[in-house]
């Protein structure tokens, strides 16, 4: 396999992608554990650019590291979680057993990669991707999920409201 | 050009590292932090399968699996928030009162 830009760029953006990731798990105080998924979001959004999925990209930082992490870094802040470091949490053996088989899964899943192995990157249009071309499938094909998604973010907001108020 | 194959393996990483916080951590506000990471690797899939069938489908479910993450990251932390309210943690060893009576922390 030959050196190509595209393969640069690739690992350029998937080892800080792994590596924050594992950092979201591994991190002490739930503050660094969002910020190292923000990084994750951003590193994503690249990768995404590189499957040529342009507007899923800018979603992904508009949305992801936007919106939902403010989300989270506001709940960080009002229970004044961020400040002190978590205490060790030691494991029980059900939680180890739990995270080896989480690692088993990765590993089968992995091994099923070999049917799908042969198939090429199709050759796609300049467009692809784009908000024109995401669109028009969006609000022809893909319209009743569409509405379905709009009453899902209302229910959501009605929803986020009544369970955290504490007196309506 | 970059196979499908390690698009597919880095989704299948970030699915993993998502699944091992959810079991491990105890705090709820990374384990719903692992949900996204979850999330987020099963849109990485339907991307990597649109770009490599040339097909924008996939681009349109990847659009509503964030609508979707959004709204549950939404309610989730409205919960977390209702629960730490009532007792006053985010632990989730001290959320049981539906089940495993035999330690229940009441409140």
């Amino acid at each position: 396999m030959t050196i190509t830009a595209e393969l640069v760029t690739f690992f350029v953006f998937a080892i800080p992608l792994v590596m924050t990731a594992v950092g979201v798990v591994t991190a002490r105080s739930p503050m660094y554990a969002a910020m190292n998924l923000v990084g994750t979001f951003f590193c994503l959004a690249g990768i995404y650019v590189l499957l040529s999925a342009h507007l899923l990209a800018f979603m992904q930082i508009l949305v992801y590291a936007g919106a939902v992490m403010v989300l989270f870094l506001f709940v960080i802040m009002l229970l004044s979680l961020g400040g002190e470091a978590q205490e060790v949490e030691k494991l029980k053996a059900m939680q180890l057993l739990g995270g080896l088989s989480a690692v088993a899964l990765v590993a089968l899943i992995a091994t099923s990669f070999r049917e799908v192995a042969e198939t090429p990157m199709a050759a796609v249009q300049p467009d692809f991707g784009t908000v024109k071309a995401v669109g028009r499938v969006l609000f022809t094909q893909y319209l009743l999920p569409f509405e379905a998604t709009s009453l899902l973010l209302l229910v959501a907001i009605v929803g986020a409201v009544v369970v955290a108020k504490e007196k309506i | 050009m970059v196979p499908l194959t390690w698009y597919l393996l880095l989704a299948a990483i970030l699915f993993g590292i998502g699944l091992v916080g959810v079991i491990v951590k105890r705090n709820a506000l990374i384990v719903m932090m692992c949900v996204e990471l979850m999330l987020n690797a099963a849109n990485l899939t339907f991307l990597a399968f649109s770009r490599a069938k040339g097909a924008v489908g996939g681009n349109a479910t990847a659009f509503f699996i964030i609508a979707v993450a959004a709204a549950e990251a939404a309610v989730g932390l409205a919960i977390i928030i209702a629960i730490f309210r009532i007792r006053g943690s985010v632990n989730m060893d001290d959320v049981r009162a539906l089940g495993e009576k035999a330690d229940a922390v009441e409140p």
